[in-house]
């Protein structure tokens, strides 16, 4: 294997163990909440060895940097410590899970095959944030405003909320 | 091994070696011997070996003796993992911001390219970021895991100042983007090895000629500092305020935190955390010369000028290598420069309280960093590449 295949491999097999570690990880929030970091890197490797540059600069800024430093700062200001989050035992629920998990994953490499993109050449400066920005604000534009738009409202929402308990 | 793995490595070790080896120890000496100047104290003199104390330069060597002899404790109730883990955390992101920062530029040897940077990304900028944005787990991590409240209100402050801080840090130099039309930090250098008349854009409206002649002819470099004065007045608080040292030393603040994140490291782990504050230091102080001061070149002498000048005496190869060695000097000596004004505003600036930290960031500079957006977005619209 060549050393970009070694990476993609390596990331997507350190990805995925770090989310399971995130999500089995029941007792030690702070800990799972470190394990969802270590899938963000991950991800954002994948995205290099995939050209997509600005992508995973955004990936590691955006949930890496801050997004789950965040989920942190709740956690760290409720100082939850181990066992807080512990559910009560369902086994029933847990099977039902655990089938409902390995169907969707059976759908999931049934569909693999067929959607996989034929090879091409990429263009010229793919996935850097010139073509990225390009495409953004002309043929995605409108999604690109309408989603600000509701950002907005979100923040809007969550200060009036945050507002009335103050008040 | 080829020839660009080599030099990849070569250049790693450069500046790994100049700016954590060279630069950080000498740093924590100036940054006591520059207190003592202003407190009007005599300062850092003890130590010494048979008497000789070289001003006091033996003090980083003396600190790194009893740091490592110290014990390293990891208190009751600690995760000691994540307690044993943060230190580092905290030093990688900052030792790695140096691989696109470039100290030199780019030379032509016959038929080969020497360009001075370890990795000259297309996305160099935001490859610091996204590192420097990492850097928060290590402060974060090392709080939590103390089991001890000062240090969880000590993580605490420094999450959310650093998540704040970070926002205004990229929207002010986006100014800076748009006028050099670029993020690599190579090209930003290389769009800096030029001139500007200051008052040029007057021309347009005929109003020269009643300027009296050197104003109107006054040529500046074409620095990021004077295209974008904003921006970096912005930019420089905004990576003060991410190192977490003082006037922005919340996380750790003495009077009210005993130590803050810290408070619970002993040992070189404690050097590990004292020592990446510094190193980050040199990455500010770096960055700012890159993006802001024209990175390694020589003001008012452009590089095909200094190569032309010296060729005719020593032969192009040895010009290239010549301007070259010149480059670097020059990149460090502006270093050095950005260095000595950290100092400074650290022994000048009193503490500000927490909320007045977080109001001068959402309230005062984001506002600005969108208004000078704004106004560099409508002056490059108006009239071109002037500014």
């Amino acid at each position: 294997m060549s050393a970009p295949e070694w990476f993609f491999y390596g990331a997507g097999a350190l990805s995925i163990v770090s989310a399971l570690a995130m999500v089995l990880n029941v007792r030690n929030t702070v800990a799972a909440a470190l394990s969802l970091v270590v899938t963000m890197i991950a991800l954002a490797v994948i995205y290099v060895v995939l050209d997509a540059h600005l992508v995973a600069a955004l990936q590691i800024m955006v949930y890496a940097g801050a997004i789950v430093v965040l989920f942190l700062f709740v956690v760290m200001l409720l100082n939850l410590r181990s066992d807080t989050f512990a559910p009560p035992r369902q086994r029933l629920l847990k099977a039902a899970g655990v089938v409902l998990a390995l169907g969707v994953t059976a759908a999931f490499v049934s569909l693999v095959p067929s959607s996989l993109p034929t090879v091409r050449e990429l263009p010229e400066g793919f996935g850097g944030y010139r073509a990225v920005g390009t495409e953004l604000f002309t043929r995605f534009v409108l999604p690109f405003e309408v989603t600000s738009l509701l950002i907005l409202a979100a923040v809007a929402g969550a200060v009036v909320l945050a507002k009335r308990r103050l008040d | 091994m080829d020839a660009v793995l080599l030099g990849a490595i070569a250049k790693t070790l450069f500046i790994i070696l100049v700016a954590v080896g060279v630069f950080a120890p000498i740093i924590t000496w100036v940054e006591r011997k520059q207190s003592a100047v202003m407190q009007d104290r005599i300062g850092a003199n003890r130590a010494g070996v048979a008497g000789i104390t070289v001003l006091g330069l033996l003090h980083p060597l003396a600190d790194v003796i009893k740091l490592l002899t110290k014990e390293d404790v990891v208190p009751q109730g600690a995760s000691r993992g994540l307690h044993l883990a943060a230190p580092l955390i905290a030093a990688i992101p900052v030792i790695a911001s140096f691989a696109v920062i470039p100290f030199g530029g780019v030379y032509q040897f016959g038929d080969r390219t020497w360009n001075l940077v370890v990795a000259d990304l297309d996305w160099g900028i935001l490859y610091v970021f996204a590192v420097a944005s990492l850097a928060t787990y290590g402060t974060v991590i090392a709080g939590w895991a103390s089991n001890n409240n000062w240090s969880l209100l000590g993580s605490l402050r420094a999450s959310a100042q650093m998540i704040s801080y970070e926002v205004t840090m990229g929207l002010s130099i986006v100014g800076l983007f748009m006028v050099f039309q670029t993020l690599r930090l190579t090209e930003m250098g290389l769009a800096q090895d030029d001139t500007f008349r200051l008052l040029g854009f007057l021309e347009r409206f005929g109003w020269v000629d009643t300027l009296p002649g050197w104003l109107a002819w006054l040529q500046l470099p074409k620095w990021g500092l004077f295209l974008q004065p904003l921006g970096f007045v912005m930019f420089l608080t905004c990576v003060m305020a991410e190192n977490k040292r003082p006037p922005f030393d919340l996380p750790e603040a003495e009077s009210e935190l005993v130590a803050g994140y810290f408070t619970e490291y002993s040992g070189m782990r404690f050097g590990l955390f004292y020592m990446s504050e510094f190193i980050e230091v040199v990455v500010i102080a770096a960055l700012t010369t890159a993006l802001f001061l024209g990175g390694w070149t020589i003001p008012y002498l452009p590089q095909e000028t200094l190569i032309g000048a010296i060729t005719p005496v020593f032969g192009v190869g040895v010009a290239t290598g010549l301007c070259m060695v010149l480059h670097v000097v020059a990149f460090f000596v502006k270093v050095i420069v950005m260095i000595w004004l950290q100092m400074q505003i650290r022994w000048t600036l009193p503490r500000p309280r927490y909320d007045q930290v977080m109001d001068l960031c959402w309230k005062i500079m984001l506002p600005l960093s969108l208004v000078n957006v704004f106004v560099t977005a409508l002056v490059l619209l108006l009239w071109g590449n002037g500014s």
